[in-house]
């Protein structure tokens, strides 16, 4: 299969590494990737922050760049969500925005999904022999309703022990731009995340989305926890040659 | 007209007002407590209803409706309610309907005593609406007594205290700082510290007032249109005593509480006490038409209260707000009102749908900060037993907020900027180039462990990680070109 990657702009620029595992995942099962250069960004920041009128564009030229992709893959529920949920609402109003969100929609997958959902896969040959805790982010929670799909793809990974997060639902505190305007009671929100997380007993702590793991990870290595953050894919492009290429 | 929600046009912005409850440890403590108290109660009787998400859509659809039809059902059940022996007031804004019910009780005392000398008192059943009309200090302007009778809301009065939960008002209170402000206003030498306890001195201390004064003033669950009847949902019994003993009952009511039918109350009256205090059914329900010689008040007053309402439903977008029953779910689900409790809100509406209430009613002029005192995160809207949508309106006062020039100046040009740059290609590189430029003197071994301006607060708790050398676009572009080598040289 053809799979295009959105990568997203923090990613792009903050996480090369979990572009490259999602592509090392993806062809290790027999798939063809492809990277459209002319991507950016899909809005959310924008949006989320009440800048629509900023945020308008950036849907237009997502609809532009990946018009003629079959499968999109984005290793973020963030931004699957932003374009789920909100794409429609910013379209409304345009016959033809209408239509194309509308034939966007069922091609975009975010990773885990694309995996269990799509490509019916549960098992991707990964080998991570580490106690690994998972933290759904609200997106993928609450938006996406992931269900168990990145438990299942972490179950079947060789040598790794998933422990229970608890208070698992409960926000990491991110937010986007939350974390700046409201820094205070972000940083509150973070420290009951990060008591979690260290209560599970894990060694790494992993997600579907970066961003939630940028703001836990700097927690961790400020409080010189021993402990850190890894995006479910890099996991996943673990083998027991070593880690993704 | 001139709305006003509380002191909320003199509360200070959000962040600042987190900032300080936040170093209060015991007020943290207790409102972690009791929420995850309600919490896990909620989650068990919803978890025990399988056509849950059917009643939710059915509340849903009848606020819609109603709210649709307004006008029509609010004349509607004024005149079932006149009908029935009750009087109708319509009030514009907070001083009408302070100014009404003022006059509806001096009218009781004079008519009945004949003398100004008896002490002018009122009983008050739990009515967060009274306190976005700022009722109390109303009362009291006027030489009138007005007494809490809501366990909850008598410990906030004695304490000189402010609600910080619209259905537990005294939540950021734990049972120790109660008694303490018992023995102190009721004036008890000796206090036992039991919950019985406690409330065995607020029952006596009630009961005197319930059994003496002679005018009441509650709130409104319900108003329903075809019955002209008003329904009051309660777990103490104290409404129900202020509900029936007095003399004179004024019921202040939002235009937003009317619900058309009798039977629409089946819907209600099981979202409601599940989602509020996880109980199945409340121990109250308290519904009453108008008057009935020789039973109950003589005189029932219902106060129509707009204060803004109909400012809210004018924008289309975020007019579900008025389908709130005040159920409270939100706040408790909340992990921003988690950490922060109630009085960050500034409003007597705190939480999710105070954030989203409080601005509307003002029309945004005193709240711009409540629409970002959230992280967008949706457990809100994944309990709100009507479907509100608060995330999505959240989005959508922000956007006002931005509209109306009413955000940071760096913000501003941080989003410019980025919508610059996220405009294409070139400029996205371009940007991607400036990042490790820029990141540069603040960054070692990777971590930068302190940034200027506007991002310190994250600096402040959390290191940030460096952009690395290589974007996973040009990591893209220098694969490709070693793919076309290779391809080049097997060819």
């Amino acid at each position: 299969m053809l799979i295009s990657l959105f990568i997203g702009c923090y990613n792009d620029t903050l996480f090369p590494e979990t572009g490259k595992a999602v592509v090392a995942v993806l062809e290790r099962l027999g798939n063809r990737v492809e990277f459209r250069q002319a991507q950016t960004c899909c809005g959310q920041m924008h949006y989320n922050t009440g800048y629509l009128g900023e945020a308008l564009p950036l849907m237009k030229h997502f609809l532009d760049v990946f018009r003629t992709a079959e499968t999109i893959c984005i290793p973020s529920s963030s931004c699957v969500a932003m374009i789920r949920d909100h794409y429609p609402k910013m379209a409304a109003g345009d016959p033809s925005l209408e239509r194309e969100v509308r034939e966007l929609l069922p091609k975009v997958y975010e990773f885990s999904e694309l995996l269990v959902s799509k490509l019916d896969v549960v098992e991707v040959g990964a080998s991570f022999p580490h106690t690994v805790t998972l933290h759904p982010s609200c997106h993928s929670l609450r938006s996406l309703h992931i269900g168990s799909k990145p438990e299942r793809l972490l179950q079947h990974v060789r040598g790794l022990k998933l422990l229970p997060l608890p208070a698992a639902d409960q926000c990491c505190g991110f937010g986007g731009t939350f974390a700046i305007k409201n820094a205070e009671v972000s940083a509150a929100m973070l420290a009951e995340k990060v008591q979690c997380i260290l209560d599970s007993g894990a060694e790494i702590c992993t997600a579907l989305d970066n961003s939630c793991l940028m703001h836990i990870g700097g927690a961790l290595s400020r409080q010189r926890t021993g402990l850190r953050c890894l995006h479910l894919a890099e996991i996943l492009a673990s083998t027991e040659a070593g880690a993704s290429k | 007209m001139s709305v006003r929600v509380g002191d909320a046009a003199a509360a200070p912005d959000f962040q600042k007002a987190a900032k300080r409850l936040i170093a209060n440890t015991q007020l943290r403590h207790n409102v972690r407590r009791a929420t995850d108290v309600i919490r896990a109660k909620r989650a068990k009787v919803v978890a025990e209803v399988p056509e849950w998400e059917q009643l939710r859509e059915a509340g849903h659809r009848i606020k819609e409706h109603t709210l649709r039809h307004l006008a029509a059902y609010l004349e509607q059940f004024e005149n079932a309610c006149v009908r029935a022996g009750g009087q109708v007031h319509w009030a514009r804004d907070a001083d009408e309907a302070n100014r009404i019910i003022v006059d509806v009780v001096q009218t009781a005392y004079r008519n009945r005593a004949g003398s100004i000398s008896d002490q002018m008192e009122v009983i008050k059943v739990k009515t967060m609406t009274s306190d976005e009309i700022g009722l109390n200090r109303a009362l009291e302007a006027a030489g009138i007594v007005p007494h809490e009778t809501d366990l909850a809301d008598l410990v906030v009065q004695l304490g000189e205290d402010r609600p910080s939960h619209i259905v537990v008002p005294a939540l950021h209170r734990n049972r120790a700082e109660i008694r303490r402000i018992f023995m102190e206003k009721m004036k008890l030498d000796e206090l036992g510290e039991r919950p019985e306890d406690l409330a065995e001195a607020a029952r006596k201390y009630l009961r005197e007032k319930f059994l003496r004064v002679r005018v009441a003033v509650s709130g409104a669950n319900y108003a329903i249109a075809e019955t002209g009847s008003v329904c009051v949902v309660e777990s103490e019994g104290n409404g129900r005593m202020c509900l029936s003993l007095p003399e004179v009952l004024i019921s202040l009511v939002g235009i937003e509480k009317v619900i058309p039918r009798l039977e629409d109350l089946e819907v209600f009256l099981q979202l409601l006490p599940r989602s509020a205090t996880g109980e199945r059914m409340n121990p109250y329900n308290s519904l009453w038409t108008g008057i009935t010689p020789g039973d109950g008040p003589r005189e029932f007053h219902v106060v129509l209260l707009d204060n803004g309402r109909t400012n809210v439903l004018r924008d289309a977008a975020s007019r579900e707000t008025l389908d709130c029953i005040r159920c409270g779910a939100c706040l408790n689900v909340c992990p921003v009102y988690r950490q922060t409790g109630g009085h960050a809100y500034g409003s007597v509406y705190a939480g999710p749908i105070g954030a989203i209430l409080t601005p509307q009613l003002q029309s945004m002029e005193h709240s711009t900060s409540l629409p970002y005192a959230s992280s967008l995160c949706g457990a809100c809207y994944e309990v709100c037993p009507v479907k509100i949508d608060i995330p999505e309106i959240l989005i959508h006062l922000r956007s006002k907020v931005v509209e109306q020039g009413g955000a940071p100046l760096a913000e501003r040009l941080a989003m410019k900027a980025a919508s610059f740059a996220f405009a294409g290609k070139g400029r996205m590189e371009a940007a991607q180039k400036l990042t490790r430029i820029g990141q540069w003197p603040f960054a070692h071994g990777g971590k930068i462990r302190s940034l200027p301006g506007m991002l310190a607060g994250w600096t402040a708790v959390r290191d940030l990680q460096t952009a690395p050398k290589e974007s996973f676009r040009q990591w893209w572009a220098r694969r490709e070109q070693n793919h076309d080598l290779q391809r080049g040289a097997s060819s």
